[in-house]
């Protein structure tokens, strides 16, 4: 329920944010659609833990913090191997251990790798990930794991350990 | 003020074009798809945020900001994903990474090792 | 000013990224170049909202950003799969 209240709130506020228009003829049909669209995910089930993640909301705000400086480094690192007239790259293909429990932590440590330039992620499964890097070094420091620590960290915060082994939905 | 909000933008407006243009280079330099994508994520991460905050500093505290704010979110749930939509589609077909001597780079396993920190 | 500096950055990257989509040489390297085009378009299409003062423009911007997402998805759909309307693997 909590989630449900969650989800139109957030819509609600995306509506009032984007229109701009405050007349009560466009707020009505503004209620009228956050209304359709929880009704429509409720009856498509859509509404748990990994669509509406409420549990994390505190942890995210610390995580992005972080995930933002390492994004910058990574800019920087990938501008001067695109500068440097030798293009000192050593592409390299890494399997690496996953270690959070569920999928929604798996899918936040993926796009982490993906949204930090020099480092993407190719193949997921059950509990390892395939990784370009590239250059040696950028997929050494993946293989160190802090990101990986990070993203279970903030998944295991609030939920009890998803039973269903990520198979939701 | 104005101009120091006006300096500030310049200076995040320029940082933003180095970054987009050093991808669109990366684009072109790089040898293969797979290098080619972290060109391409360059301009989607910090190239996107720099601009985004240039043009959100003569926004100003408005429902412009909050717009482009919401666009800069958007890209940065959207991108990693189309990226490796397109990574794991390049995967499945067969094509394999190379290395600068056009070899093909095999995947090295250490999905065993345990994490450090 | 500032705003035709920054459009200008950003059509130069876009000519970039159209000469790696003419290049090629595999079809992943056009959709990753047309992908880059399109988050570049996003941008144009915000700064050029600013350089004309009418910043009603972010809502295509965002409208852009949304179909440039869905777009890339269904190409890289139709070319894996031949069909955009079958169910991926994880799906039963």
């Amino acid at each position: 329920m909590l989630r449900i209240v969650s989800l139109g709130g957030a819509l609600v506020v995306a509506w009032l944010l984007l229109s701009g228009h405050y007349t009560p003829l466009i707020l009505a049909f503004g209620l009228f659609s956050v209304i359709a669209v929880v009704a429509i995910a409720v009856r498509m089930d859509v509404v748990d833990h990994e669509s509406v993640p409420i549990h994390m909301t505190g942890r995210f705000l610390s995580y992005w913090i972080w995930l933002a400086r390492e994004i910058v480094k990574a800019n920087i690192d990938v501008a001067k191997r695109v500068w440097s007239p030798a293009l000192p790259i050593s592409p390299t293909l890494l399997w690496l251990k996953t270690s959070q429990p569920g999928e929604l932590g798996q899918v936040i440590y993926a796009n982490s790798i993906t949204l930090t330039p020099g480092t993407v992620s190719v193949s997921l499964q059950e509990d390892r990930i395939l990784v370009h890097a590239i250059a040696r070094e950028v997929g050494d420091d993946l293989a160190a794991g802090e990101m990986d620590q990070r993203v279970t960290r903030l998944e295991a915060s609030g939920i009890p350990a998803p039973a269903q082994g990520g198979q939701g939905a | 003020m104005g101009v120091v909000l006006d300096g500030l933008s310049w200076a995040l407006l320029l940082a933003g074009s180095f970054f987009v243009i050093t991808g669109g280079v990366g684009l072109l330099r790089f040898p293969d798809v797979y290098s080619r994508m972290h060109a391409a994520g360059m301009t989607d991460t910090l190239g996107a945020a720099l601009f985004i905050a240039g043009l959100a500093v003569q926004g100003g505290f408005t429902l412009i900001t909050v717009k482009l704010l919401m666009i800069l979110l958007f890209i940065f749930f959207t991108s990693p994903t189309a990226t490796y939509a397109l990574a794991n589609a390049v995967w499945s077909s067969g094509v394999r990474p190379k290395r600068r001597d056009g070899t093909a780079c095999e995947a090295i396993d250490r999905s065993d090792e345990p994490s450090k920190s | 000013m500032m705003f035709a500096v920054a459009a200008a950055a950003l059509l130069v990257t876009m000519l970039l990224a159209l000469l790696r989509a003419y290049v090629g040489p595999t079809l992943y390297d056009r959709i990753l170049a047309v992908n880059t085009f399109g988050t570049k378009t996003v941008l144009m299409i915000a700064v050029l909202g600013f350089l004309m003062g009418r910043p009603d423009f972010l809502d295509i911007a965002l409208v852009y950003a949304l179909i440039n997402f869905i777009g890339t998805i269904a190409v890289l759909k139709f070319f894996r799969y031949g069909d955009l309307g079958r169910a991926g693997e994880g799906d039963s």
